[in-house]
């Protein structure tokens, strides 16, 4: 995994797409070859091929659908409670007909408050929280992604909050959408992120003297050979992987 | 045989062997165990056969009153999320059937339905393999909240229930074995269709089966709607009204039994249920009768449903009978077909990638080894499931293989709720009320 410079082309003119081209060589690059395989010799051809990684996506309004008016009546409710839109909302993303907010930690449980309380957004109901690692992504390797219902007004919403891996601290849901707490334990015992203020944050599925936390990225899946008439399967992460 | 030890940590435990109940009162008599408190802490489960499962429940009585009540839960855990980032999308199919092993085509479309949020081809879909996917869900839908009635009778000693019961489920077990080959764990939907068309004469037993099931149904009902024991044992009983429900994220049957008409295929339709004519139940009574009342009607609902499926299937035109996305990039490339030794690749599809196009094998074996490449992004599709909402979070960092799947499971989520259910209530009800919310432990412990 190697990063590269991207060419230097300052004195190119403030063309959309030239812009979108440097901004796309400035991404990490997240596989080379053709197969993404490692271990045997790639004999396509295509060994120095660099595939980047996709930029971190922030969609531009319009966002279409009911995602607008949600934006609007969101940032009139965090006036109310006197903060901007922009203060706790870092990037809005809609893409394949849903929408995410990533919100700042510091104001995930204002955010939530607004989103479940105020009678024009109406988010009775939280589906729980998916923890998702990145590695790669340094300063902001772990996040919380929340999934939001309103069955008054039939929309749904996703909220994401993402931490550094040096800093796994988020602020619980739980005085907001008691059915968190549940899916908080999960997420900590998975991921390793911790929930401040949750009133028992305790393994779920592991055992309690469990070491580590399974889901990570860095967490082997461990598995062992598998002999099958003379032949030697390996574990599955193991095995050839086209990534 | 009693025995006493005296760790320093928990205070004075006693490990009681059985039938010696006596020992222990007078040993702790003897000790002079706080006098007068009657509190008795015991542990229902992991083992205990009214949980479902390996549900494990940590009672606090006093006398038959439950004080306190903590749901222990993780003794199934299987790492399925995990392993299925080790495995192409079309290979995670095989791992998130076998969750909720009560309802396994449900775990697959939902699924399915993400990666084909995320592939982008949600709209692809041959209109035979939606009919398909509509057809198999409503008759899990069925054999599920069969089994849920037939063991909340067995739970309440009533044998006749789970016989009848898994008698009629298994009407619905031959069905899926006819059409997929298998009575659970299907692997059947797969992301981008189902794995084959439904095999022939499939179309007349289904009618059979819709035909014959609203008598047993009625017969189970007879049974059960009116009878005195039944009504006592789950009128009142596990009172959860909406706020709680709200409040503790609960879905499915438990909240439709307290008035709410929210079923995600009437209010967020997917694979074209707002097509199809059906009613959503509810009960407004929040206890335990009035979720077994719902799962009656939705049933009914469902047999409804697979009736209309039936009829779209049969007037299907013959020309128009693919179930797979036609997208060769994505598709499966082989169609499954009965050779002489079993069900397989059909030998049409080998004669050819083995004897008359190269292309075409490479196409093979890439599309099966490599699998195909899914756009980076990530979804959250809901489906409603016998249960309640089962949500798959789909993350994608554009490989062939899932970068994270996370399963929503409404099990998992629905026995959050218990302890609100049974603590101030008779011991003797909370196997009612852990029955009436019907938790299925492959789920919650994925």
């Amino acid at each position: 995994m190697t990063s590269e410079q991207p060419p230097d082309q300052a004195a190119a003119p403030a063309d959309e797409a030239a812009v979108a081209g440097r901004e796309r060589l400035s991404e990490q690059v997240a596989r080379t070859g053709m197969f993404g395989t490692e271990t045997t010799g790639d004999t396509s051809g295509y060994g120095g091929l660099m595939i980047r990684r996709p930029p971190a996506l922030s969609s531009p309004r319009p966002y279409g659908s009911y995602f607008d008016d949600l934006a609007d009546e969101l940032g009139t409710s965090l006036e109310q409670a006197g903060l901007a839109f922009g203060d706790a909302i870092e990037r809005v993303v809609a893409d394949r007909g849903e929408l995410t907010f990533h919100v700042r930690r510091e104001h995930l449980t204002t955010v939530a408050g607004r989103l479940r309380d105020d009678p024009a957004l109406a988010f009775e109901l939280c589906t729980g929280v998916s923890g998702v690692h990145y590695p790669a992504d340094s300063g902001r390797e772990l996040h919380a992604v929340y999934h939001l219902v309103s069955l008054t007004r039939n929309r749904r919403l996703r909220l994401e909050v993402s931490v550094p891996d040096s800093d796994p601290h988020v602020p619980t849901m739980v005085r907001v959408y008691p059915t968190c707490d549940w899916h908080e334990r999960e997420t900590w015992d998975f991921f390793g992120l911790i929930f401040d203020g949750h009133p028992a944050l305790t393994r779920i599925e592991m055992p309690d003297d469990w070491k580590g936390h399974p889901q990570r990225k860095d967490y082997p899946l461990g598995g062992i050979p598998v002999e099958y008439r003379g032949a030697t399967v390996p574990p599955p992460d193991e095995r050839r992987a086209y990534e | 045989m009693t025995s006493r030890t005296e760790p320093e940590t928990e205070g004075r435990v006693y490990n009681v062997g059985g039938q010696d109940w006596d020992e222990v009162v007078a040993a702790a008599d003897e000790a002079g165990d706080r006098p007068g408190d009657e509190r008795l802490i015991v542990n229902m489960g992991p083992q205990h056969p009214s949980t479902h499962g390996v549900l494990r429940l940590v009672l606090t009585l006093d006398a038959e009153t439950v004080t306190e009540l903590r749901p222990v839960i993780g003794y199934l855990h299987t790492g399925i999320e995990k392993n299925m980032e080790f495995r192409t999308w079309t290979q995670g199919v095989t791992f998130c059937t076998r969750m909720d092993y009560l309802s396994p085509l449900f775990n697959e479309t939902a699924f399915c339905l993400a990666t084909e949020q995320l592939l982008g081809i949600t709209d692809r879909i041959p209109e035979r393999a939606t009919v398909i996917r509509v057809l198999m869900m409503e008759l899990n839908r069925i054999s599920s909240h069969l089994m849920a009635i037939a063991t909340f009778g067995l739970e309440l000693g009533a044998t006749t229930v789970l016989l009848n019961g898994l008698r009629e489920r298994e009407k619905v077990l031959d069905l899926f074995e006819l059409i997929t080959g298998l009575r659970m764990n299907h692997a059947y939907i797969r992301p981008g269709g189902v794995s084959q068309d439904l095999p022939s004469g499939a179309i007349e037993r289904i009618r059979e089966f819709v035909g014959l099931m609203p008598a047993l149904l009625g017969d189970m009902r007879k049974l059960l709607d009116a009878n005195p024991v039944y009504l006592a044992r789950t009128k009142n009983i596990a009172y959860l009204d909406l706020a709680g429900c709200m409040t503790l994220g609960v879905t499915g049957p438990v909240l439709r039994s307290t008035g709410l008409p929210w079923d995600l295929r009437k209010s967020q339709p997917y694979c074209g249920y707002e097509t199809y004519e059906f009613d959503v139940p509810v009960q407004d009574t929040c206890d335990a009768y009035g979720r077994y009342l719902v799962r009656m009607d939705e049933m009914d609902q469902s047999l409804r449903i697979i009736a209309q499926c039936a009829d779209r299937l049969a007037g299907h035109r013959q020309a128009d009978n693919r179930v797979m996305v036609a997208d060769a990039k994505i598709g499966w490339p082989a169609q499954l077909a009965l050779g002489p030794d079993g069900l397989g690749n059909s030998p049409d599809h080998i004669k050819h990638i083995m004897g008359q196009s190269m292309e075409a094998l490479i196409h093979h074996f890439k599309l099966v080894t490599e699998g195909f490449r899914v756009p980076a992004g990530q979804v959250y599709a809901a489906i409603e499931s016998p249960r309640g909402e089962l949500g798959c979070h789909a993350v994608s960092d554009g490989g062939t293989r899932p970068y994270r799947i996370h399963f929503r499971d409404p099990s998992f989520t629905n026995l959050q709720a218990l302890p609100a259910m049974c603590e101030g209530g008779m011991v003797a009800d909370v196997i009612a009320a852990v029955a009436s919310t019907d938790p299925v432990m492959g789920g919650v412990d994925r």
